[in-house]
């Protein structure tokens, strides 16, 4: 079986992503009044990884050798 | 017709609509007590979706969060969150394979498999039963409040909660987990088109747009759209992310979701969409926010969306936003009442009577649904201050079964029954306590920061969980081993 440790890294960067960029996010808007698309830059920044996390998340569920080891138990 | 005349029909409609969908759901079907709770394991992707995100579309994904938008600003916005969906991805195909290995329908087999113990699966009973009244205490407070409001004040609170709870229990006792499904059908679909609709149409109609709305919000109000520099501040924000993220796997209907499942990649694939789903919540703090130069002075934050919904728009739309609140009452509310309800056949009466049929447990089962929705409804019309305190800590309860879950799949779990106990009580207490006198992260440490007073409370009690089932296992290692516990640990490892 390939390792799995690229797949939970990939998944901890999906994880932590969102919160810990909230602290730069909420300076910078604090500042600035930046608005990204309409919306509030804190908001954007909440819709824009949560489209980034699933990306990551798709990623990690096509390389997920759990994912072939059951077909193969399946048709056997 | 009259206004309420016209929201009522509508409401009654879809009300009619999920009671037949439901009872027909469950014809031709064998009912057995894995049947009734479980699916038969046999729901593919689309409908353990359903299930799984009717936790998310509830009555505080509608009131709740549209009322934080347009009280709090930027703070509601940690409502859009997800993050759970990274370590459900990784834990439930787990928990699946394990139930289904071993044949379990609850969470409790689940802790009685994992731990070799009877007893701890009666405890977690317990801990289960303790977090989803409240739960359902805040389904019925908000399903009387939506009627009350979507029928212009015609039905009042209390006539709505009888209504719903009549139909929830009749459909639960007939249909089981079918019910539910088909439900949740209907609910998904309307709510969606209802919030969607809102969320875009009343920025542009009050503002001209989304962008233009925010604006015009940040011109009135400089800095609602950011966090507080204290209070709800950026650390609570990002504590709040990071804790909330634990405890939502952790109901004991989410394990019997979880089980309902066909196999671990439909699990898998169905925690992916869970965040997309969660997108809907945009269109909710859409609503919310565009209340917040509309609408002044509402009693109560939670009905700003049917303040502007009402001096917007005519009594149809006011009436189907009333049955999508219903629905987002009933369908949770039924999974609740199911669960619960077998939670006290199967893993509270069985357990201390083993020699009981699985017939008596059944109908055992189907027989206490109108039983705890009838304690439900004596707390929904009597809460005290203490219990409405209380009710905000079902979440914070559950959570703290989450160490023990995930430690029961590593090779060697640090965590031993004893341990588990000690832990998970210490931790419900701590979130009881806290609740009851509003505690913060300030009346623990006074003298710390302020970035550190507002942290989420929550994380005192999982913190504590975590350090009393530590060292309680250690302590309590040897006596276990003595009491051959080498079957647990053969179990143990079957399990990993």
């Amino acid at each position: 079986m390939k390792s799995k440790v690229p797949l939970y890294l990939l998944s901890l960067i999906a994880y932590l992503g969102m919160p810990l960029g909230v602290i730069w996010m909420n300076r910078i808007y604090e500042e600035r009044h930046v608005f990204v698309l309409g919306m509030p830059l804190l908001l954007f920044w909440m819709v824009l990884w949560i489209l980034l996390g699933v990306g990551i998340m798709l990623l990690v569920h096509r390389l997920n050798p759990d994912n072939l080891e059951e077909e193969k138990e399946a048709t056997e | 017709m009259s206004h309420q005349a016209i929201s009522i029909s509508i409401i009654g409609i879809f009300l009619v609509l999920a009671l037949y969908l439901g009872i027909r759901a469950s014809k031709g079907k064998k009912m057995s007590l894995e049947e009734w709770s479980v699916g038969g394991r046999g729901f593919g992707t689309a409908l353990i979706f359903l299930l799984m995100a009717g936790e998310l579309y509830t009555v505080n994904a509608l009131m709740g969060i549209s009322g934080w938008a347009f009280g709090r600003g930027g703070a509601a916005f940690y409502n859009i969150t997800m993050l759970n969906f990274i370590i459900g991805y990784w834990l439930l195909p787990k928990i699946w394979k394990y139930g289904k290995e071993h044949h379990l329908i609850s969470q409790s087999d689940f802790f009685i498999k994992k731990y070799n113990s009877p007893a701890l699966g009666i405890f977690v009973a317990v801990v289960g039963f303790i977090s989803m009244i409240p739960y359902l205490i805040i389904q019925l407070k908000g399903l009387g409040l939506i009627i009350s409001e979507a029928s212009y004040g015609a039905i009042s609170p209390t006539a709505a909660i009888w209504i719903g709870v009549i139909a929830v229990t009749v459909y639960v006792m007939i249909s089981g987990i079918h019910g539910s499904a088909w439900t949740a059908v209907i609910k998904d679909i309307l709510i969606v088109v209802v919030v969607v609709f809102l969320g875009l149409y009343l920025p542009i109609h009050y503002y001209g747009g989304i962008g233009d709305m925010f604006r015009a919000v940040e011109n009135a109000k400089p800095g609602f759209l950011g966090l507080e520099d204290k209070g709800y501040s950026t650390s609570w924000y990002v504590s709040s992310l990071i804790l909330l993220s634990f405890g939502y796997y952790m109901w004991p209907h989410g394990f019997i979701a979880t089980y309902s499942g066909k196999n671990a990649r439909s699990i898998r694939k169905n925690t992916l969409m869970l965040p997309l789903y969660m997108l809907f919540t945009l269109f909710v703090l859409f609503i919310g926010t565009s209340a917040v130069l509309q609408v002044d002075g509402v009693s109560n934050n939670d009905i700003a969306i049917f303040a502007i919904v009402k001096q917007t728009f005519s009594p149809w739309v006011v009436g189907l936003l009333g049955a999508a609140g219903l629905l987002t009452a009933i369908v949770p509310g039924s999974m609740l009442l199911m669960t619960t309800a077998s939670l006290i056949a199967n893993n509270v009466v069985k357990a201390l009577r083993p020699r009981t049929d699985d017939r008596t447990v059944m109908s055992l089962a189907r027989w206490l649904v109108p039983v705890v929705a009838a304690v439900a409804l004596i707390f929904t019309f009597n809460s005290g201050s203490a219990i409405l305190l209380l009710m905000l800590s079902g979440y914070g309860f559950v959570s703290q079964l989450t160490p023990a879950v995930v430690t029961s799949f590593m090779k060697r779990n640090p965590l031993n029954k004893y341990g588990v106990f000690a832990g998970v009580t210490v931790g419900v207490l701590i979130v009881a306590y806290i609740n009851l006198i509003g505690a913060t992260m300030g009346t623990f440490f006074p003298a710390a920061p302020s970035w550190f007073q507002d942290l989420n409370v929550g994380i005192v009690a999982l913190l504590a969980n975590i350090v009393v089932s530590l060292i309680v296992s250690t302590a309590t290692r040897s006596l276990s081993a003595s009491r051959g516990s080498a079957a647990a640990e053969r179990a143990a490892v079957k399990g990993a």
